[in-house]
């Protein structure tokens, strides 16, 4: 991704606040939740062995997540299609948490 | 003072006088004795009107109180020697070796016996109406009848559920002291939220007296400042919260016509505002900016802050915006929703508006139906009437069922 000028990251950041703002006005953000910083991951796997994470390799890694209340997948999906990652040619994947 | 006539200066000195020494005489009988303080008072200001009445007052009339509740204390105790004895158990602990116990009325003692006072009638034991009223007859000196105009409720309602929230208090053996340092933080947000609605009470009051209305916020602003005051807990928060009520206060004459009823912020007169209440919300939004606490009294004295700038321009309602997203993703309530899509209708115009406010679905609020008539008008004028009638069906007070009115009749022209 090329580098955006702080003008294009503050136009940005502004339409992430309006999709979290709307998502929350409709009294269904549970989590705002997190971004995860690109690249530096490392991958534990068995046997004590850690390597850089593979997301350095592919293409698609997760760029981070935010928990919403609704009362079917799809009506989460529906929050979803607001989302600014589709901007970057990025998709959203709606899944349910299982309550523990 | 002395060119105040006779019959105000009592009732001056009661707005003034009363709550501090009841919550000097609280703090030192405890919690199961508010009502023996609250009476002591009220007898040393009843043998004051008789006494002046015919003498005339005294040439320091404060300080005269303060002698009589002294020598009423001292007189109680001697006459209920096991009270005595029980509060004194106690007090000697704290005090030094004389006999008598010495009422300390002192600045020092007084703001500190009020500060303590504060965190009780705020206590998260009882629910938000008696908190309130507690605050308003404990720290504020309001009689019965006074919290039962405020509240829009007979004198009943109000003696019981006093009396309910003091009970709740001597069960919960909460102590009148300063909190420890330590609890402040987990004690605040009660006592802020407390105030907060002490001041809303008073700002969106359905009641039509002014006067009152007025003195309330009045009260809300001289408590939370009393916390601003007090190094324990002159908290960022607080600093913000003080600047929210200063910012709305500064629209308190702009927004209430000759009969009390609300004049809408787009039709407010901008030089009746009062500047002066201005820069003081402003001062204390910068003494607030400090610290990595954000909390909802930043962000809404943030978007007050932006109210008090005069231009409708893009850049205002952006931030405005900005803000309450913010204060959603915080804490959801249906009004910072219904105002956050009306902020979007401002920056993002009203199409935009439009599918958010569909989105909300607050259909059995007049205030979501008011919003949506005035984002459909000029788009779809069926519509804006539609949600307007239905606005006009659902709304309570008569104020707002004549502004809705109006709307409606100007959409027909």
């Amino acid at each position: 991704m090329p580098k955006a000028s702080p003008e294009e990251m503050q136009a940005m950041a502004k339409r992430w606040m309006d999709w979290f703002g709307s998502i929350a006005a409709q009294n269904k953000l549970s989590e705002r939740g997190n971004r995860l910083v690109p690249g530096a991951g490392k991958v534990v796997r068995p046997n004590n062995v850690v390597t850089d994470g593979p997301y350095m390799e592919i293409k698609e890694s997760i760029g981070g997540y935010a928990i919403v209340k609704a009362n079917s997948v799809e009506e989460a999906a529906e929050l979803a299609k607001g989302c600014p990652v589709f901007i970057y040619g990025g998709n959203v994947e709606v899944r349910e948490v299982m309550a523990m | 003072m002395l060119l105040m006539e006779q019959s105000e200066l009592i009732p001056h000195l009661f707005r003034t006088e009363y709550r501090k020494i009841v919550a000097v005489l609280c703090k030192l009988f405890g919690i199961e004795h508010i009502e023996i303080a609250e009476d002591i008072v009220s007898n040393t200001f009843l043998q004051a009107s008789e006494l002046w009445g015919v003498k005339g007052a005294p040439p320091n009339p404060a300080g005269w109180l303060y002698t009589a509740a002294k020598n009423k204390t001292r007189d109680y105790l001697k006459r209920n020697a096991n009270f005595a004895q029980n509060i004194s158990k106690e007090f000697t602990l704290r005090t030094t070796s004389t006999e008598e116990i010495d009422v300390d009325l002192s600045d020092k003692n007084i703001s500190d016996s009020q500060l303590a006072m504060i965190f009780v009638t705020c206590h998260p034991c009882n629910p938000a109406d008696a908190q309130i009223g507690l605050a308003l007859n404990l720290l504020c000196g309001f009689g019965i009848d006074e919290i039962a105009r405020a509240f829009l409720t007979n004198r009943e309602v109000i003696y019981k559920r006093l009396q309910r929230a003091k009970e709740k208090l001597r069960e919960e053996r909460v102590r009148i002291e300063e909190p420890a340092l330590n609890e402040i933080d987990n004690r605040m947000t009660s006592v802020l939220m407390t105030l907060y609605l002490l001041f809303n009470e008073g700002y969106y009051s359905a009641s039509q007296d002014v006067t009152l209305r007025k003195e309330l916020c009045l009260e809300a602003m001289r408590l939370t400042y009393m916390l601003t005051d007090h190094p324990a807990t002159n908290k960022p928060e607080v600093n913000a919260l003080l600047s929210l009520m200063c910012f709305h206060s500064s629209r308190f004459d702009a927004r209430l016509g000759y009969h009390g009823e609300t004049i809408l912020y787009d039709e407010q007169d901008r030089d009746l505002w009062n500047q002066e209440l201005i820069t003081r919300g402003e001062y204390f939004l910068n003494l607030a900016s400090q610290g990595n606490k954000l909390s909802k009294f930043h962000l809404e004295a943030a978007i007050a802050y932006w109210h008090t700038t005069k231009e409708n321009s893009t850049e205002k309602w952006e931030n405005i915006l900005q803000l309450y997203n913010q204060l959603l993703i915080i804490e959801y309530s249906p009004m910072a929703a219904l105002n956050r899509t009306y902020a979007l209708s401002k920056a993002h115009g009203k199409e935009q508006a439009i599918v958010e406010a569909e989105k909300i679905n607050l259909v059995g609020n007049h205030l979501y139906h008011c919003l949506l008539g005035e984002l459909y008008n000029g788009v779809n004028n069926a519509r804006a009437l539609f949600h307007l009638q239905q606005a006009l069906s659902l709304a309570q007070s008569a104020g707002d069922k004549a502004i809705i009115s109006n709307k409606i009749s100007q959409l027909n022209h």
